[in-house]
């Protein structure tokens, strides 16, 4: 999905980011931004969890496959911008890190808040995957035929 | 008759006190912490993720601690501390074609599209002990590859596009819910789904093999067995769109069984499915074959009587946690049903035995 035809991809994008990062990244990060961060809180974090389905065959009729642990909160800024945090795991410190961010992104902090804390956790996933992306394609089996020499 | 009977608090508060100090074992060895058991005995914590049906690796460790090891007590502890969770709602189906795969083999196509990626597989090992890991805990980093950088299609898109499997049915948007409304039958597919991807491993690999030694023999092929992570992305009311709340790493198995075919319709190979939480190939493949022999009515088979193909026995049986609890409950204090058994069996003797002396009288 790209920016132009989605108007929520960056936030998506954001909230997206927030939810899978381990909390501690998000916790360490958040605390050595600059940025005035006055709230109040809407939704008090809280623990609960989700039902992750799947789909028959992949692509068929969906089925429940389990619940995974989420953790929600809600904030509102001294201007009024309102945040949400849906974060993997059960860390309430995160839920209330995701929403002030996801508050911030929408006003003037957005580019401290981007290049302090966002741009960090993307880095530090990329390196996660393309690390574990070039171990599996190390592993990757590559065929060869033998000849047998009957000319 | 009911019989209340107290007492026994004192042996039970020390029995438990004695379980934390067996727990711990010998103080002389460093305590396992819980961040050991998630990273080092990641396939227990995955067995008790997907049995007891909740993604959370920490808790999962935790449960292992707990239960000194017993995967089906941590699995128990698991599903209890699930029910005290509020539920936020239901995800979008995962999309596992985007999965980041670890590991992705096909057994029926050596040239597929993304090729065969082994990943950390126990496969082509020797299966000797090895006693280097008992003296240090050393290990050389992974060797690096170039990751390729097209998508890893499925390989029964391959076998769709020519129509040679058949097609999935859609269904209900929001599937039934064994958690919900207790499991009734006939169960639906997506019942049969979820109530095995929670099955116990053990029992739905039983199921599996006997299928293919005979008992509903359908001929599996592993078209594809991929393991990686995939993001879980769900709809969020207050903000009017979906965003993902967060990635899993889950195994998926499918399976191209024989075909059928009808006057009408050119023969079709058939399908079984399996998709668990975590590293867990084994149940995977085991839940494909499983899955793929209770369609036998939908597909339009014969019932050959097979246990396989007995969807009450199957779904009712799977689940260790309704199964250890009515079997362990026979080793908790029976002592007025005995009381009463006893009683009934000294009167059927004592009648016995007068009958017995009545005839020889006679």
């Amino acid at each position: 999905m790209n920016i132009m035809s989605d108007p929520n991809a960056a936030r998506k994008g954001w909230l997206g980011l927030l939810a899978k990062s381990p909390a501690a990244d998000v916790a360490r990060l958040w605390a050595a931004l600059q940025v005035a961060s006055d709230h109040t809180i809407l939704r008090a974090p809280e623990i609960g969890s989700v039902m992750v389905r799947g789909r028959a065959g992949a692509v068929g009729a969906a089925f429940n496959l389990g619940e995974m642990t989420v953790t929600r909160a809600s904030v509102k800024l001294a201007d009024g911008t309102v945040g949400h945090g849906y974060v993997q795991g059960r860390d309430k410190d995160h839920a209330l890190q995701a929403a002030c961010v996801d508050a911030l992104m929408q006003t003037d902090a957005a580019t401290s808040v981007n290049a302090g804390l966002l741009m960090p956790l993307q880095t530090m996933a990329d390196k996660y995957k393309s690390d574990r992306a070039a171990k599996a394609a190390a592993t990757k089996v590559d065929f060869f035929t033998m000849v047998r020499g009957e000319d | 008759m009911y019989v209340a009977v107290k007492g026994g608090e004192r042996a039970i508060d020390n029995a438990h006190a004695w379980l934390a100090e067996e727990r711990r074992g010998d103080k002389a060895v460093p305590e396992l912490s819980v961040p050991q058991i998630r990273e080092q005995m990641a396939l227990a914590v995955n067995r008790v993720m997907a049995e007891g049906s909740l993604y959370d690796p920490d808790l999962a460790a935790l449960a292992i601690k707990q239960a000194r090891g017993d995967l089906i007590e941590a699995i128990f502890l698991i599903r209890a501390y699930r029910t005290t969770l509020p539920r936020f709602g239901g995800s979008n189906p995962i999309e596992t074609e985007t999965m980041t795969c670890d590991r992705r083999v096909s057994a029926t196509f050596k040239d597929a599209p993304g090729g065969q990626v082994l990943g950390p597989t126990f496969d082509y090992t020797h299966r000797l002990l090895d006693f280097k890991l008992a003296a240090d805990g050393d290990v050389d980093d992974a060797p690096l590859g170039t990751p390729h950088p097209d998508a890893t299609p499925h390989i029964m898109s391959f076998l769709d596009q020519e129509d040679l499997i058949q097609s999935e049915p859609q269904g209900a948007e929001t599937p039934a819910d064994l958690t919900r409304t207790p499991l009734e039958l006939p169960a639906s597919r997506a019942l049969r789904l979820q109530s095995l991807t929670r099955g116990d491993e053990g029992f739905i690999l039983g199921m599996a093999y006997s299928t293919q030694r005979g008992y509903a023999r359908n001929h599996a092929f592993v078209a594809e067995l991929r393991i990686g992570a995939v993001a879980v992305e769900m709809d969020i009311p207050e903000l009017g769109f979906a965003i993902e709340i967060g990635e899993i790493t889950v195994t998926e198995s499918e399976t191209v069984n024989q075909f059928q075919g009808s006057k009408t319709q050119p023969p079709q190979f058939t399908r079984g499915y399996g998709l668990v939480f975590g590293m867990t190939e084994r149940k995977a493949i085991s839940m494909a074959l499983v899955d793929r022999a209770l369609r036998w009515k939908e597909l339009g088979e014969d019932n050959v009587g097979a246990p396989a193909q007995d969807e009450e026995f199957v779904l009712y049986h799977s689940d260790n946690i309704q199964a250890t609890g009515f079997l362990e409950h026979i080793k908790l204090p029976h002592y007025v049903d005995f009381q009463s058994e006893l009683e009934l069996i000294r009167k059927l003797r004592r009648e016995a035995q007068e009958n017995i002396m009545q005839e020889a009288a006679e």
